[in-house]
This record gives C-alpha cells, structure tokens and sequence, in this order.
C-alpha cells in the first residue's frame, strides 16, 4: 500500500492507484467529467484538479497522476479552487445553459458542479458553439450542443460495448462526438451511454420530456428481460413505470443495464391483460374473478390429477411458481414443468444448470468455448464480462454454433455439434488450448439444447468440460446460459415434472385435459391439444392468452414482490414499484385465492410465509443475493442421452429485442427490431 | 461546407497498391495501423491523379479502415482531425495560402486578395467555376524566411507579391506550372542577394 | 561573428550537393563505425559534456534525454523518433536541413539509436514538407546501398532501420506524445504523463524524441569533440544555433550563429537590418509564435540563447526570430496567432479547446477596439486559466503571446478601444 496525505488526512491506497482515488479513500470529493471508473483514463476534462507538494507549481488532473509513497494532496487550496472555477467557465462558454427543457436536469454533473465549484456568472459575451445533433437510432437521443467532449461515451462504446462506433471527428473547438456518418448504434448497452454522459447530450430517446427526477418514486427490483438478473432502480410516477436504470452490483451488472431491460417497459402498459376473462360460447368475455374461478373449478371436477397439467413460463417468479408447483400436486398432478421452450435440461444436480464460474468469474477465465449461444443476444452483460476479461490480456474464445460478432475476436468452429467429438477425444487444435488453460470455461446455450439430441449436447458438453479440465475442486468451468429470468428458479423449486409426471411436449398435443400456463408464451399454442382446457394467467395479451379459456390477469415484474435466481443461481428479490393495472392481482395470491375457492387451500396467507415455504423447499433460497462459488466437487455428468446430430445450432434470440410478452409489447422494442433486425433478416433473404 | 457527392465504390489500383507494400514494410507486425496517414495520402494522391480532384471520399476511408483492420470511425477521426486530408473534392490546383503572422507581416493579405481577383473565389475552401482553383487558408508552411508562401498542390512558390502571385495563376491557367521555390530567385533561404555566411568554403555545388 | 570553420550546416542554403557524394565531401559520414566504437556510454557522456540543449524548443539537456532510455533492451525494442513536424510559426531550420543537409541527420540518427539501443528511427516530417520529405528518403535509400544503416551499419555490426514518416497537417504533432500518438495511427492528441516516453513510448515501447536539429548536430559534436562544442555560445547555452529570421527585416533568412549573439547583430549582420532602421523597430517575437514577444528596448540588448530569454520571461523556443517594425498592427499580429493557436488545438482539454476560440474572438475585437478596458484585464485572466491547466504546453503556448502583448502593448489596446468608441474605427486589416 501506498501512504498518500490528502488535506491532512492519512490514506493508504492500493499502487498504481491515482491521486483521485486517494482523495476518494480520504473522504474528499473530486469533481470530475471525463473520469469514470471503468473506463480508461482520458483525463481531459481537466476538472479533477489538485495540488500536490513538491511537484510543479501548478494544479494536476488527479485522474491521471499516479500517487508516490509519501505524496502530499491539497484539495481545497486558493490554486485548486481557481483552477477548478476556470475550468467549469470554460465548459459553460458553449454550454446552452437550457436546463429549463433539459432531461438531465436534475441529475447532471454540469449543473450540479457549476453550483459546486463554479463562478456566479460568465464573462463571456461571444456567440456560443451550435452542434448538429446526431441520429443514433431509436434509443439514444442527442442534443450535442451540450456535448462538453468528456469522451465517457466514447470510451464506453469501444472498451464496454466493444461496438467502436462513436468517435470524436475534426478537432479544437469544432471537435464534434458522433458516428461521423449516419448511423444508429448497434450496441446491445447503448442505453448506458446516457447514463454516462455527464450532461444532457446523450438522453433517452423513448423518455424525452416525459418527467422530472424529482417527480419519481424509486424502487430497487431485477430486470427480468434476461437471465443476468440485473440489478435496477425502477422509477414510478402514480400508476407507470416511466424509467428503469441500473443499480451497482459489481457481481452481476457492474452499473449496467441491457437495453431491452431498460427501454421494453412501455410494453408494460400495452397489451395488458386488466380483467378477467371466461370463454362462453366460444368467444372470451369479462368476467368476475369469482366467475373464473367456478369456470377453472368445474372444468376441474371429474379430470384427474394426472390429466392436468401446468406450465411456468420465462417472466415467472419463484414464490408464484411454487404456489402453482403445490396447488398441482393438491390437485394430484405431478405434470409440471418450467422448460417451456423444451430444452434438454437435467434438474437432478444444481451445477448440471447454472452458470457456475459466476459472471465475476468469467474474468479470471483464460480460455472460453461456448456452445449453441450467442451471449451478445442472450445475456448482453455476461458477454461484455467476456469483452471486459478479453480487453484485459490474450483470451482464447472459439464457439460452436452460428458464426456471429460478438464485440471481441472468437474462432468459429463449426455451426454444430459435430465437431464436439473431436474436442472430446483432443484432436481438435482448440482443445490443447482448453487444455492448456488453467481455468477454462465451457458454456452451453439453449440454441444446444432446444432440439432432439439436446440432451446428448448437455452431456457431450459436461464431458468436454472433465476431459479439458474445467471441473476442479476449485474451479467450476461448466456453465449454462439461460435466456429466461424464470427458469433457475423454477429449476431450483423442482418445477419439474414429478414422478410419472409428463413434460411440457407430454402435456402439448392433448397430453392433458386442463392445462395451467403461468405466463407460458414461449411455446406453440397451436400444439395444445384441440379440447385441452387451457387456464392462462399472467400479464399481457400474448401468444398464451389468446389460447386460453379463462384468464387470470396477474401482475407484470414491476407491480409485485417477487423472487427471481439469476443464471448463475444468484437468489435475488424485486419489490413492487406500482400497483398492477385494473383487476390484475400478483400471481400468488391469486394461487392461493384460487386453492382457497377449490378446497385445497395453500398453507400460506403472506408472502413472508409463501418464501419460508421456499426456503424449505430448496435452502438456495434462503442465500439472497450472494453467491457462494464451488469448485465442482462431483466430475459425473448428466446422463447421455442418444446420439448428437449433424444439425446446425439455431439461435436461442433471433431477435433481441423481443423476446417476451413486454418486449413483444413494447412499440420502442419494435422499432428497434425494425431499424435492427429487420434489414439484416431482408438481407438475408 | 458544400454538398458534394460521394462514390460508392473505391479501390487502390496497381500504382497505389505497389507502394502500400512499401509503406507497411515500414512498421511492425499488428502496428499496421501506423499506416494510417500515409494511405489517406494515398488514396488523396489517387484520386488527384485519376480524377483531377485529390480528395477522400468516404469509401476510401472504409476500404483503409478494413485494410488495416480499423473501425472505420478511428478513420474518420484521423481523417477529419489532419488538415491536410480533404473531405470533399478540391480544384486541379489546391491554392494553399500561409496567412499566419509572419507571412502576414509581409504581405499575405495581396497574395490573398490576387487569388481572389484572379480565380474568382470569394470564401475559404471554395472551388473556382472553372474547378481548376480551390482556396484554402492553411497555418504556417513552415518557410517564414521567405513568407509569404503559396502553396500549390505539393509545391511552396516563396517571396511571393500580389504580381508574381497574378503572374504563378495565369501561368497555371495556360496550363503551364512554373518552378517552385522562390519567385525573386533567392538561393533558398539564403539572404536576398546571396548568402553571407559559408562563403569561405568549397564543396561540390549541387546538380 | 561565427567562423564558417565552426558551423555545422555547411550546406544550409543547398549551393552544395546533398546527396552523399557531397555530404562525405563536407565531411558527414566519416569515422561513424569509430564513434559507434566508443560505445553507448561514451557517446552519450560525450553528449551530456557538449552541453547541447535540445533544439525544439524546450532547451532540455539532449545528452541526458539518452540517458534516460534503459540501460539494457529488455523484451521491447527501443525506438527512437525524430521529431520533424516543424511547425511553429516563425520556424523553418529543419526544412533546411531535410532537403540541403539530409545526411547529417541520417548520420545522426544511427549513432543517436545506437547510444539507446534502438534499432529503429522514424523521422515524422510535417505534411506539407513533402519535397523535403523526399529529398530525406534519396538520402536515406543512399544510406543504405552505401551500407552505412541497414543490417551491420557502417561495419559495426548494428543493425539500424531508417523510416520517413509524413504528417498530415497538424501543429500538435510537435509535442512529442502527439507526434508518437499519430505515427501510431492515431489522432494527434498528446499522452498523459507520466508515463514518459522513455519508459512507454511508440507501441509501448522505450522512445526518445529528438528534434531534427539536436541529431543532425550530434556526429559533429561528436567528431570535433564536447569541449569545441562548449568553446561556442554562453555558459550553458552552448555551441551553435541555427536562427530564421523573418518579418521586417530587410533580408529575411537563415543563418547558424552562436548561441548568445546579441538579437541587434543578429539581425543587422544577417537579415540586413530592420527595416527603416534599428529606430523603426517594434517588436520582437524571438522564439517563434509560443514565446511572448520582446519590446523594443529589450531587443536592444538581448542575447540570444535561452537563458537569457527566459530571464526576460520569454524564451529561445526554436530560434524563430519573427520581427515587427512600427508600421506593424502589433495587436493583429497577435490576434492572427491566437486564430493559430484555435486551428490547432487538438481539441482534447477543455482550457485549451474552449479557451483557444475564446481569446481568438475577444482578440479580434481587440483589434477593431470594439471591447472595453475591462474586457483586457478579463482577456488577461482567461489567458491565466489555461496556462498551465492542460496535458500539453499548447495551451501555454496560446496564451503567452496575449500575456507578452498586454505587458508590452497595453496602451496600444486601450487607445484602440477609445478610438473605436469614439467613432475614430482604425483601418482593418483586409481579412
């Protein structure tokens, strides 16, 4: 450790540290633009100015000086406050100063330091600089007039994203941020450039004038739009969801978000299912909840256990899975199952389904194969984690599946699985280099395990993963990558079928009489048998819904309190930010209203109780939040299971943008798939 | 700025390619992006050459940028930050006049205000009718002792006046080019009416 | 007065042949393999004991700027760059010496990489100088089929490579970092130091800059000796130097001098005088653009050489000698270098980016008059909150001519300002 002195106050900082996180250690704020943690240092805002003795006598960018043993810091002398005051006058003279019709306003750093550390007025009386703003696409608005040229968002887009697209064009002061050529940003993290930008040049598009901070109630919940489990902060006024941004978890989303969990949620107030819905006579119509219940209770009479059957989809939380879970077995069905999309998942062992080197971990990893994903569209964040850990030093990733750019260098090696034989028995080249690691990853996707030989996959991937040497009793390189927020959790709470039980392809195609979907889209409804009663719960108007005989509208992840497992099997909670729309009730409770009605009654009034349930059921559940990480203390793998085809991988997340009932709801997701998807997939037609 | 139209297609033909060779032979393994400036200059010097404008449009900037395996805005940054690059076409002649301080102090203002006369060109970075001139005020060339410099195309014309400057276009107009260099027959940056210093010594004079 | 026997650029004015037939004639390339011979440290103490202050600008010790390079090449090469961008205003020493004396440097470039274990030199020559950058190459293509850089240069079994790399029109590039920023391939944007490019350099790599100047004098020094070095010139300031003297002057040119000549001599033996006479001076920028400009009574008596510029509170800079006599706008040739200084900020701190474009409006008001008194003492603070406050000296550079006008020149600006108000408008200049 080095001993810095900063204002009098003795701090021991890590080397190679520099001077502001001295000053950071000892208490002292340092205001600052262009610095930012975890991006590299650009160091020319200039406004993180400090005195350091024995040096020249002249203020230093605290950014940008390494600290020395013994270095003497001054924060707050007559030279620092003059420099600091000069250097917010400058960056005002072209600043529009429009706070008044600025989004930023309220939470920008310009505004916030002018009061801070700036003069009480400017002398300056020239024309100011006008900049064309720029069209970055439907997400990310620009008023670049307000561009203080930080250069935050360019770093970002080249060492985060890895989609190196914004540059800072010409130079001096007609120096202009943007593409240069016209160009909406391609990056799956674009909407993190806003959250960057110190001032209001880089805004939401989808949120432009829409509220003020101070109007927001701020809730702390998980995104459920991928399996990263991201931490966010959603933010409310009265009955809508008008903004989600990122919460710091250095574990999961460092201070990320994805954009789909950040710009989907207009999907949450369209399509929404706000009533109850009972088909008589063939057509759906409104019902009471009291209607819907006698319609599911009848239906239910004289249908045996094992002719009903329930499907958890990929939004789910855990406590209402659980209630669906008991109120089947109540009703003597063991046809239950959470593998909505029919992946080849083996439930017998934890490790056989999460992502057990931990996202964090990715970045000691030093060789990652992945096979039949595309972490880019799957889980943005984890593939920035792969980007992070690349950036760092040499990192060998090939992948098996379809070619893709996934923002760092990755060899191809094949677009199936038939190559993985030869990276078992280590003729393929890439397995010395697997070999050779001392820890490599191996991480499976559900684009290897949506098909026939699924299960043959799983475990020729397990296999690699013990003949390579990523199962040690200290480190676990086998990972699956989910795609649905649900899925662990249902894993974890055996939303599986029972004995005897029938699968999700057992119960499709008349396999049962009632069939309970709780916010089961992702299949295809057209596969339900012709004269199964099918009892729709959930939140928007999608493919289930439109299948369903009663509807049970339930409550979206941002109107009620619930429990999701990450990829990882990361245990973490959502707090309701409003109140579900109309009717809609959270899941739950409507489980157990619905026992209530049927005579089984759930042994749970209260959430506290339904989550004591929970940890009964599996003790994970009790672990909120951390993550312990285990070596892999048991090399046997999942079953083999018949013979791997010759068939291509096809990709879990064709799309990104729309992937689930919100974002299928969400007209912001839609235009993106139009500016996005749409002309690739013209193309390669 | 003028609207101006961009090719769709660019590529280096067999001139350019031969020296782009040499030019990467000059910097290490994975340092190929070094060759940045030098192939800007390159396709500019090719566009002179084959269409009488020596300009980058921005297909060539892509083609450099996945010849060197760049992201094309790290090209466009390079290509927008140097002068010396000109992002939209430019006259046969690139009139490029010094008007910084010490070729101000001697007279840069007529250079200026003869190229204005005799091309018709009224702002800065305007092309003449006739697109033989284009006008561009550049910072200083670097040949103050025989300021003021006009630079044409690669050439410094020195010691320049309002006649010799009317006297250099009209001669470019014919389509003749003139010798560059000093325009009152000064030994290069030797004192007008010869050198005063290394008269005492006696080396083999140049061709 | 220098004896033509002590001057270094015997071919500055280009009368004799630059190709190596002359240059060995004028005695470049003789003896290189014995003083590679005396090895890395003996060079480089040999250096130090000349004296020879970097020829750039800066005035740093160019002996002990080698000395800071490793002692051993560890896992990366060593590179040395030199620093051709010639580009401040006033200055054009190097072009002389690309196109007249183009040996001397490819001479000194290989026993300068020698002394720091480089095996390779890039010499970044600005853009616009492309014939010069030409007339470099035949030079170094000589070199090599002569067998004097190339694999076992000059016999001494060092292998040492040669490169010419050209700009492409920035100012920037002068600082060093910048410069080795763009010959990456980058913009021309300087580096955060530390690190310093001795310990990260080119491609990460331990780099030396070295202006054109300070290695093209490097084998004379060598060959004739620290001690003949340091008999020429002032204590501390020593040897030659080469002056560009322009603006007012009766005969504008280039000339090598000793360091120290008094300015009057320089200008009144060299450049035939002011022009109207020594009385008609006004005043003087000695350095080039970046250093503040000198009134006349100070030029009376000034000698040329750094510290005694420096002792003024001006600087040597380049050696750019740019005069003005009394028919000069005094506050237009400052305003058109604060337009200088605006074009070529590289845009990167915000001092500078912002505060270029500010002093450059309020000058040219200035030189309308259409400001107030207030307005000087404003312009002056602002020129305050840049000095010093960048990554680069550039910002530096922007402000001292204003700060070395309003010390020399206030009266001027103020009755300017009550000419304008006063409806008596001064005649403009014709941009």
């Amino acid at each position: 450790m080095v001993k810095v002195t900063v204002d009098g106050i003795v701090v021991d900082v890590p080397p190679g540290s520099n001077v502001l996180q001295a000053c950071e250690a000892a208490g002292k704020e340092v205001p600052r633009f262009c610095y930012h943690e975890r991006l590299s240092v650009a160091g020319n805002c200039r406004m993180c100015l400090v005195e350091i003795e024995k040096a020249p006598p002249k203020p230093f960018a605290s950014c940008a000086y390494p600290v020395n043993e013994g270095m003497v810091v001054h924060t707050d002398t007559p030279m620092v406050k003059k420099g600091r005051a000069g250097v917010m006058e400058f960056l005002l003279i072209n600043h529009p100063l429009d706070c008044p019709i600025c989004d930023q306003g309220g939470e920008c750093d310009l505004q916030d330091q002018a009061v801070g550390y700036g003069r009480d007025s400017s002398r300056y009386t020239e024309a100011k600089r006008a900049v064309k703003d720029k069209d970055l696409g439907p997400l990310v608005k620009t008023v670049m007039t307000r561009c203080i040229q930080c250069t935050r968002c360019i770093r970002f887009s080249a060492e985060v994203a890895g989609t190196p697209e914004l540059g800072a064009t010409a130079r001096g002061e007609t120096m202009e941020v943007g593409t240069y050529v016209q160009k909406a940003l391609t990056s799956e993290l674009s909407g993190n450039l806003i959250d960057i930008c110190p001032v209001g040049a880089l805004t939401s598009k989808p949120y432009a004038f829409v509220a003020r901070p101070w109007e927001l109630k701020k809730t702390d919940s998980i995104d459920v739009l991928d399996a990263v489990g991201t931490n966010i902060r959603i933010d409310a006024r009265g009955p809508e969801v008008l903004r989600v941004l990122p919460r710091l978890n250095e574990d999961v989303n460092e201070e990320w978000l994805a954009d789909k969990g950040r710009f989907a949620i207009d999907g949450l107030k369209r399509r929404r299912l706000d009533s109850v819905w009972v088909k008589r006579d063939g057509k759906l119509q409104k019902a009471a909840w009291t209607d819907a219940f006698e319609a599911i209770d009848a239906k239910l009479k004289g249908v045996s256990g094992d002719r009903i059957g329930a499907i958890a989809g990929d939004l789910a939380d855990a406590e209402s899975m659980l209630a669906l879970k008991e109120l089947m077995a109540a009703l003597g069905s063991a046809n239950i199952d959470c593998r909505v999309d029919g992946a080849a998942i083996d439930a017998s062992r934890r490790d056989f389904y999460t992502f057990n080197t931990s996202i964090a971990g990715i970045e000691e990893a030093d060789a990652i194969l992945i096979i039949g994903s595309n972490p880019r569209r799957e889980a943005p964040l984890v593939n920035a984690r792969i980007l992070k850990r690349s950036r760092a030093g040499r990192l060998p990733v090939a992948v098996v599946g379809p070619a893709a750019d996934l923002t760092y260098a990755a060899q191809n090696l094949g677009d199936g699985p038939a190559v993985l034989a030869s990276l078992i028995d280590g003729t393929h080249p890439f397995a010395a280099t697997l070999m050779a690691a001392s820890k490599p990853m191996i991480i499976v996707g559900q684009g290897a395990l949506r098909r026939a030989d699924g299960a043959a996959v799983l475990a020729a991937a397990w296999k690699l993963a013990a003949e390579v040497g990523a199962l040690s009793d200290t480190w676990h390189g086998f990972n699956m990558l989910h795609t649905a927020a649900a899925r662990v959790g249902g894993l974890d709470l055996g939303f599986v079928p029972g004995k005897g039980g029938k699968d999700v392809g057992g119960m499709l195609g008349g396999g049962v009489d009632v069939l309970w979907l709780l916010g089961a889209d992702a299949l295809d409804t057209a596969r339900i048998g012709a004269n199964t009663f099918v009892i729709y719960q959930g939140h928007h108007g999608d493919a289930g819904a439109a299948r369903a005989d009663v509807i049970l509208p339930g409550a979206a992840y941002t109107e009620k309190d619930g429990t999701y497992v990450n990829t990882e099997g990361r245990v973490q909670r959502g707090q309701r930010a409003i109140y579900p729309p109309g009717e809609a009730r959270e899941d739950w409770k409507i489980l157990r209203a619905f026992s209530g009605y049927t005579g089984k009654p759930l042994p749970y009034d209260t959430i506290e109780a339904l989550r004591a349930r929970l940890e009964a059921v599996n003790p994970v559940f009790a672990r909120l939040d951390i993550l312990p990480r285990f070596g892999c203390t048991d090399a046997t793998g999942p079953a083999e299971a018949g013979a791997i085809s010759g068939a291509p991988f096809v990709e879990a997340v064709p799309n990104y943008y729309q992937t689930d009932p919100i974002s299928r709801a969400s007209p912001t997701m839609a235009e993106c798939t139009a500016t996005y998807v749409a002309p690739i997939q013209a193309a390669a037609e | 700025m003028t609207e101006h139209a961009e090719p769709t297609a660019f590529a280096f033909d067999a001139e350019s390619e031969a020296k782009i060779t040499s030019i990467l032979a000059k910097y290490p393994a994975g340092k190929q992006a070094s060759a940045v400036l030098p192939l800007l200059d390159l396709a500019q010097r090719q566009m002179g050459r084959l269409t009488g404008s020596a300009w980058i449009p921005r297909v060539a900037m892509d083609t450099i940028a996945a010849r060197l395996d760049m992201a094309p805005i790290r090209v466009y940054e390079v290509a927008t930050f140097y002068f010396m690059f000109n992002m939209q076409p430019v006259g046969k002649y690139h009139l490029q006049l010094c008007t910084t301080t010490p070729c101000w102090l001697r007279g840069s203002d007529d250079v200026v205000a003869t190229c204005r006369k005799v091309t018709g060109i009224k702002g800065w970075k305007e092309t003449s009718a006739d697109g033989l001139f284009t006008m561009t005020e550049v910072e200083c060339v670097g040949a103050c002792v025989n300021a003021p410099i006009l630079q044409v195309n690669d050439d410094f014309f020195e010691d320049m006046d309002a006649e010799s400057t009317e006297k250099l276009l009209e001669a470019l107009k014919r389509g003749e080019y003139p010798k560059p260099g000093s325009v009152k027959g000064r030994q290069t940056s030797a004192p007008e009416g010869g050198p005063t210093t290394l008269t005492t010594l006696n080396f083999p004079a140049a061709e | 007065m220098l004896s033509d026997a002590d001057r270094i650029f015997t071919n500055l004015y280009g009368i004799g042949d630059p190709g190596l037939t002359g240059a060995r004639a004028r005695g470049d390339w003789d003896g290189t393999k014995a003083i590679i011979e005396r090895g890395r440290d003996a060079i480089i103490e040999e250096m130090k004991g000349s004296g020879l202050r970097g020829r750039g600008g800066a005035g740093f010790p160019t002996g002990l700027k080698w000395s800071f390079m490793p002692k051993t090449e560890g896992k990366l090469p060593h590179y040395l760059v030199v620093n051709a961008d010639e580009s401040e205003p006033g200055t054009c020493k190097d072009r002389d010496i690309l196109r007249h004396d183009p040996h001397k440097l490819v001479e000194g470039c290989f026993i300068a990489s020698f002394a720091m274990g480089a095996h390779a030199a890039y010499i970044y020559v600005r853009g616009e100088f492309y014939n010069e950058a030409v007339a470099l190459q035949q030079a170094i293509d000589e070199a090599y089929e002569a067998g004097l850089i190339g694999k076992n240069a000059c016999g001494t079994g060092w292998d040492f490579d040669c490169y010419v790399h050209r700009g492409a029109g920035a100012y920037i590039c002068g600082e060093e970092t910048a410069l080795i920023e763009s010959l990456e391939g980058k913009k021309g944007m300087p580096r955060l130091k530390p690190p310093f490019p001795a310990a990260m350099g080119l491609y990460g790599c331990p780099t030396t800059v070295n202006n054109v100047e300070s290695i093209a004098v490097a084998p004379t020094i060598l060959r004739r000796g620290a001690s003949w070095f340091t008999g020429l010139g002032r204590p501390n300031n020593a040897g030659t130097k080469l002056f560009c003297i322009s603006g007012h002057v009766n005969k504008p040119c280039n000339v090598e001098e000793e360091l120290g000549i008094p300015l009057r001599e320089l200008i009144e033996k060299y450049a035939g005088g002011v022009r109207g006479g020594w009385d008609n001076l006004l005043a003087v920028i000695p350095g080039g653009a970046s250093v503040p400009l000198l009134n006349k009574a100070t030029c009376d008596t000034m000698l040329m050489d750094f510290d005694s510029l420096r002792a003024v509170k001006s600087g040597l800079g380049t050696a750019a000698v740019i005069v003005m006599d009394k028919s000069t706008d005094v506050i237009k040739a400052i305003a058109r270098l604060s337009q200088f200084y605006k074009h070529e900020s590289c845009g990167q701190c915000t001092p500078c980016r912002e505060g270029t474009g500010w002093m450059m409006r309020v000058m040219n008001r200035m030189v309308q008059g259409r400001a107030t008194i207030e307005e000087i003492d404003t312009l002056e603070q602002v020129t305050r909150q840049i000095e010093g406050h960048t990554i680069c000296a550039l910002g530096d550079a922007a402000a001292w001519p204003i700060q070395g006008l309003i010390k020399n020149f206030r009266p001027v600006m103020e009755e300017r300002i009550r000419a304008y108000k006063a409806g008596r408008s001064m005649p403009l200049a014709a941009e």
